[in-house]
């Protein structure tokens, strides 16, 4: 069972999972996971590799939908609405919670290509401008504007690493998501580039509500507000970040924070 | 001495070397530390086997072209050789038959004259294999005691023998070259001549193709050797019509063997759709002449068109373009299978149906690929040549109605080879100039295609 903090902030849920199980054929990846992700805050997921919070972070937005052997049990709501019913549109579901990927994944098109991929699909620009428009702010958000800005027909991938993955960020919050879902955004970069990603989120964590997996505790406690731990395809403990890591109630918390084990 | 004989020399002596190599290696192995031999006692082995073995190989075939002709030298020598009409044709029927008998091809001479040659013959061949015999056998103790005497334990065999595996892995690649070139070489060779009696720009500009083997040689008329109709039949057939089959078939199956098909449909599908590729052309050839050519012009006499010919364009390129689906569909499928799953993720994440991510990022990423793939098909489908000899005649016309009788390049070389022309005839040597020119269409294709999916390698490294 999970051990659940009393949460002082009156925030109000954005997603609710309740009772989620993960299947990939016969095995259990994720075991009767209940958690309620606020909006306008960042919550992390930590936990040793193989605990399972990238595959519930990929539950969220159904992402587990292109592993054919996955099924999912329980149920997941988005504003109240359960996103595994058969009314939900998936193409709909991940236009509103979007997601940033380990490994920085831009297209290979131009920069303005990759920002102007979702607003195309889904019918957000009527026209040339409304789309210049998008693509400037989204860029601007990401805060690469002012190093793309001469050279938006360059290659995405071409960019470094870093720059990559904030354009990968861009491309997310160009279709104005409400929830962004991060999978270990900066794992594959450089402490500057990290830097630099985790002021991002901090600026953007007024606006979505974010949830990020994370291999770095440190990480966990600078950006985020609430802070799941994950053991073995169960959620151990939840909780504001930062009695979590001050006052875990778990031994099990308490040792991977103290980096005993993981 | 028969080359036979001496690679099997090669084989055996290059054993004894191996054998004896190993012996000597395991001997100071034993005797030393352990790590303070340099190679292990195979390597050493190899080492000796090898500078017997592949020099004796070499020899046996530089011998076997120069032999037959040492022989000659000595039986022309011989006083019976003096009789022999001094050139021609005659001259060397005789010495062929002589030859043929010494060998033991043949039991009599047919000339009379020939049978004072036999025993010259004979002789020569018996000294020549002593010759060949002893050098062979002199150059393998030489050079296998040489390289017995260099295996210490310092000695880096590993490093040699390595060496001399790697020169047999570029000899072999080398091979393909040089014939590429031969060729060539051949083509240039006897299309020279062509130009020398027919001006290229009749040959490459000319609207009527209708060479005739009988006619006069010295007075070749260049109105009869314009290859347009021939290029355009080509390209009409191969890769106008065969493409617009086989590039959306090829292009689609594709598209459902990676992004749709189950696992086990896939299992299934792709392996049948490579039966496809491994049907001989002849046998499409049958397919296109007797079922689909008549369909076709039963189908055009239906809707009003009477003077449909039961030889069509169309059939050809049909059949073509399905022989070929599997070429486009395979390198499709290699290039969208080849880009990154995280891609694909990307794409959907963003909330991208799964038609929307084939069509804006897969097939853009896999463009270069795909590319490749269809020219490779194009330059398979206008070096085709059985279907369009069965199903689209070998009447030059140029014409852009498809259920016209057209003929290729392939299948116009095919018919000035096989006919009664003469060999130096210009009607026969045109045949090398198409020849030539296709070539160099299918070289230059290929280059394309090479470079084109190069860049497609680079794409996310």
């Amino acid at each position: 069972m999970t051990v659940l903090h009393e949460m002082d902030e009156k925030a109000e849920a954005k997603m609710r999972a309740r009772d989620v199980s993960v299947y990939y054929g016969d095995k259990k990846a994720i075991d009767d996971v209940s958690i309620d992700i606020p909006t306008k805050f960042v919550t992390a997921f930590i936990g040793p590799s193989g605990c399972g919070k990238s595959t519930f972070l990929r539950t969220l937005n159904r992402m587990n939908d292109t592993i054919a052997s996955a099924r999912v049990e329980g149920d997941i709501e988005l504003d109240g609405e359960n996103i595994y019913s058969s009314g939900m549109d998936v193409v709909q579901l991940r236009a509103r919670v979007g997601m940033v990927f380990q490994k920085p994944n831009p297209f290979p098109k131009s920069i303005y290509d990759n920002i102007a991929y979702g607003p195309k699909i889904h019918g957000l620009a009527n026209s040339k401008g409304d789309l210049d428009e998008i693509v400037e702010k989204s860029l601007q958000r990401a805060g690469l504007w002012n190093e793309v800005k001469d050279r938006l027909g360059e290659s995405g991938t071409a960019l470094s690493g870093g720059q990559q993955q904030r354009l990968c960020i861009a491309r997310a919050i160009a279709v104005d998501p409400e929830v962004i879902l991060m999978d270990e955004p900066a794992s594959a970069l450089d402490p500057i580039a990290t830097a630099k990603i985790e002021e991002l989120i901090d600026e953007l964590a007024g606006r979505y509500a974010i949830v990020i997996v994370t291999h770095s505790m440190q990480q966990a406690a600078r950006v985020s507000q609430r802070t799941a731990f994950f053991h073995l395809g169960k959620m151990v403990e939840y909780g504001p970040t930062d009695e979590i890591f001050t006052n875990p109630l778990e031994e099990r918390t308490k040792d991977y924070i103290t980096g005993r084990y993981g | 001495m028969s080359p036979a004989f001496l690679f099997l020399l090669a084989i055996g002596l290059g054993l004894a070397g191996w054998l004896a190599g190993r012996a000597k290696a395991r001997a100071f192995t034993r005797g030393s530390e352990p790590r303070r031999v340099v190679a292990r006692p195979g390597y050493h082995a190899w080492f000796v086997a090898i500078w017997v073995a592949l020099p004796l190989a070499l020899f046996a075939v530089v011998w076997s072209i120069l032999s037959p002709i040492l022989v000659e030298q000595w039986v022309l020598a011989s006083p019976a050789a003096q009789d022999l009409p001094a050139f021609g044709f005659q001259r060397q029927s005789m010495l062929a038959e002589a030859r043929a008998v010494a060998n033991g091809h043949a039991t009599a001479v047919f000339n009379p004259d020939a049978q004072a040659l036999v025993e010259p013959f004979r002789q020569a061949d018996r000294f020549y294999s002593l010759v060949g015999f002893g050098f062979a056998l002199a150059m393998a103790a030489i050079l296998g005691l040489w390289a017995y005497s260099r295996l210490k334990p310092a000695f880096i065999a590993r490093v040699k023998v390595e060496r001399a595996v790697m020169g047999l892995l570029l000899l072999a690649s080398l091979v393909a070259i040089l014939t590429t070139f031969g060729i060539l070489a051949s083509l240039v060779f006897e299309t020279i001549r062509f130009f020398g009696m027919v001006s290229p720009i009749d040959f490459l500009f000319g609207l009527s193709w209708n060479p005739d083997p009988m006619a006069n040689p010295e007075a070749p008329q260049g109105d009869r050797y314009g290859a347009i109709p021939l290029f355009w039949g080509t390209i009409f057939i191969g890769a106008i019509i065969a493409m617009i089959v086989a590039i959306p078939l090829g292009m689609m199956s594709a598209i459902y063997l990676t992004q749709y098909a189950s696992s086990r449909w896939r299992k299934i599908i792709k392996p049948a759709l490579e039966i496809l590729a491994g049907v001989p052309t002849v046998v499409y050839g049958y397919f296109a002449a007797l079922t689909v050519a008549p369909m076709i012009r039963d189908a055009a006499q239906a809707v009003g068109i009477t003077n449909a010919s039961s030889e069509s364009a169309l059939a050809a390129g049909l059949v073509m373009g399905v022989m070929i689906i599997p070429f486009v569909s395979s390198m499709a499928d290699d290039s969208i299978a080849a880009v990154p799953a995280s891609m694909r993720d990307g794409s959907l994440a963003m909330g991208a149906t799964q038609s929307e991510t084939i069509k804006r990022v897969l097939i853009p990423a896999a463009l270069p690929g795909i590319v490749g793939g269809v020219m490779l098909a194009v330059s398979r489908a206008i070096g085709e040549t059985m279907i369009v000899v069965m199903a689209a005649s070998t009447a030059a016309n140029l014409s852009a109605n498809p259920l016209e009788a057209m003929t290729t390049v392939t299948v116009q070389i095919v018919a000035l080879l096989t006919g009664e022309g003469s060999f130096d005839h210009p009607a026969t040597l045109s045949a090398f100039a198409l020849g030539f020119v296709l070539f160099m269409v299918t070289l230059l294709l290929n280059f394309i295609a090479l470079r084109v999916v190069k860049r497609f390698r680079e794409a996310y490294e």
